[in-house]
């Protein structure tokens, strides 16, 4: 009886996901603003990267604070291979997603023996470490940065010169990929891992869980996910420099989705993202030429708000009713 | 035939403090092993040499004929040795089955087995119907519960049990003991500690008395507890026969 009760909770979050999908691409045949248009790119972006860092900071707790570094290998590897090597960004978004993917394996060999609060700051640190290296590395543009000159429409170079529409149903199936990824592991031998790994690594090994692969493997799928998100991000705006895709903010931009909505949990980042971008976005333009980081403010004003109120994010307050019902 | 466990001139020193010296015990196929001893005797020491937490600073420990005193933690879980923790290490933000699922996963990838499997041990442990309930919202003997349940369904040929039985009402101690005997009956050899005599002693087949890191005595429970060295150990020297 149980199992049943679990399969049909499954198959509700699979058909609120394609219920959602249908409805958000529908919005554009309504709205026609190119602004707004704007923000539904980068809420669906958002919600697709910080869905992808849910899986290695949410389900298996390792809060990684440095995801701006494989963010920004997706859109610079993207760039370089477009404009120094004429190779298409389809390929060049596999490539960073797989090159970021390796580089989070390295890294993950030595930072994932470290325990909390440590793993964090490395992340910190080597993230910054690389945007350093970016920011000094002529061949890939130091801080001039790479222009990819868009000439015309083409879906086989995923440029487009006004039309924000394919970035949308791109940014869109970005935000679905991430999410069915999420879905499937989450009922998964890993999932279970990942999940044993966040609560009790202690209880987890004495279960027979290889923690230390469980790491690795999070890792490596989060770097792999959140690197497409940046090199989508970088045929969007189709120039990127250091500052634009690599600097600290987006380790928090990608967090902060998931921690506001309900981190390690499959509809967390979406809702997060679908506050916190539009609410982001609008405060910009509201209080616009005041200097950056108004936006920021918001941001930890929110957070405060939340870690106070409620712990474990925005979902908590739909499971904690769940609970009182169950009893 | 071989010893399920052996451990062989097992040492451990933390720096200056031998923890384990010399100690030998073997226990066999379906038995029910007592490990006690008064407080600082070794129990919890040797019981984490057992499951492999740590090597032994000298020694060798061997499951079923093989050496295994070099594979960690969790490669005995795999090779069948699983264990509970003295003070619970539930997976709080968990389900109460989910926690289960975990330990079912070390033998199948399958997440349908894997679920019916951890509803088998559920409802084999009581706890079939609290499997929907987040595990921090378990009251203490149900945690006890959950952590017997969760290493039965990696499938042990050997369970370790550190103190499940110790800080719960004579009720829920008495569904604990006959929770110990039903897991044997399914063969499982089981190995606990505990320092509470009075609960382990009518449970186990045989008793090793553990007292400042050596083995002081073995044998049927009736005699551990007559031994004059038992006595003395517990209670000091005045209180034994005899002296």
């Amino acid at each position: 009886m149980h199992d049943v009760t679990h399969a049909i909770r499954r198959r509700r979050d699979l058909i609120v996901a394609a219920v959602l999908v249908a409805l958000a691409a529908c919005v554009p045949l309504f709205v026609k603003d190119v602004y707004v248009q704007n923000i539904m790119v980068l809420t669906l972006m958002y919600a697709g990267l910080s869905q992808s860092w849910n899986i290695l900071g949410g389900y298996c707790g390792q809060i990684s604070l440095g995801h701006a570094l494989y963010f920004g290998l997706g859109a610079y590897v993207t760039a370089i291979l477009l404009t120094k090597f004429g190779v298409l960004p389809w390929f060049g978004m596999l490539a960073g997603g797989l090159i970021s993917a390796l580089i989070a394996l390295a890294l993950g060999y030595p930072t994932f023996r470290l325990g909390g609060h440590y793993f964090a700051i490395a992340t910190i640190v080597i993230a910054e470490i690389a945007y350093l290296l970016f920011l000094n590395w002529d061949w890939a543009g130091a801080a001039l940065g790479i222009d990819m000159m868009v000439r015309e429409d083409s879906w086989l170079k995923f440029q487009f010169l006004r039309s924000k529409l394919p970035y949308f149903y791109f940014a869109l199936f970005f935000a679905l990929a991430a999410w069915l990824v999420t879905w499937w592991l989450e009922n998964s031998k890993w999932g279970y891992w990942w999940r044993a790994v966040k609560d009790n690594p202690d209880a987890a090994e004495s279960l027979g869980v290889v923690v230390f692969k469980s790491k690795m493997g999070a890792g490596a799928i989060s770097a792999f996910l959140t690197a497409i998100g940046g090199a989508f991000y970088a045929m969007f705006v189709s120039y990127i420099d250091p500052d634009a895709v690599m600097s600290f903010q987006f380790s928090l931009l990608i967090a902060l989705p998931a921690v506001v909505g309900g981190i390690g949990t499959l509809w967390g980042p979406v809702l997060g993202a679908a506050i916190l971008i539009p609410l982001t976005e609008l405060t910009r333009s509201f209080i616009g030429g005041s200097g950056r980081g108004v936006d920021l403010i918001v941001y930890g004003g929110l957070i405060m708000l939340i870690s106070l109120t409620r712990p474990d994010g925005l979902l908590g307050l739909f499971s904690r009713r769940k609970k009182e019902v169950a009893r | 035939m071989t010893a399920l466990l052996e451990t062989r001139g097992v040492w451990q020193r933390f720096g200056g403090l031998i923890a384990n010296s010399d100690v030998s015990i073997s226990v066999g196929r379906g038995e029910i092993v007592g490990l006690i001893g008064p407080n600082g005797a070794g129990k919890s020491t040797l019981f984490n040499l057992i499951a492999g937490v740590r090597p032994p600073t000298q020694g060798t420990i061997w499951l079923d004929g093989e050496d295994v005193t070099a594979t960690p933690a969790t490669e005995r879980c795999q090779r069948g040795i699983a264990r509970t923790f003295q003070v619970v290490k539930s997976f709080e933000t968990m389900t109460v089955v989910d926690n289960v699922i975990v330990g079912a996963l070390v033998r199948t990838t399958d997440m349908r087995a894997a679920r019916r499997k951890a509803f088998e041990v559920l409802e084999f442990t009581g706890l079939a119907a609290r499997a929907d309930v987040m595990a921090s919202e378990l009251i203490p003997s149900e945690k006890r519960r959950l952590e017997v349940a969760r290493a039965l369904a990696t499938e042990p040929k050997l369970l370790l049990l550190d103190e499940v039985l110790t800080g719960l009402t004579p009720l829920e101690a008495q569904t604990g003991v006959e929770l110990v005997r039903r897991v044997r009956d399914t063969g499982v050899t089981v190995l606990m500690v505990e320092h509470v005599m009075e609960i382990v002693m009518p449970l186990v087949d045989r008793a090793i008395v553990l007292d400042l890191g050596k083995v002081l005595v073995e044998g049927k429970p009736a005699d551990v507890v007559r031994d004059p060295k038992v006595i003395a150990a517990y209670l000091g020297d005045r209180h034994a026969v005899g002296s």
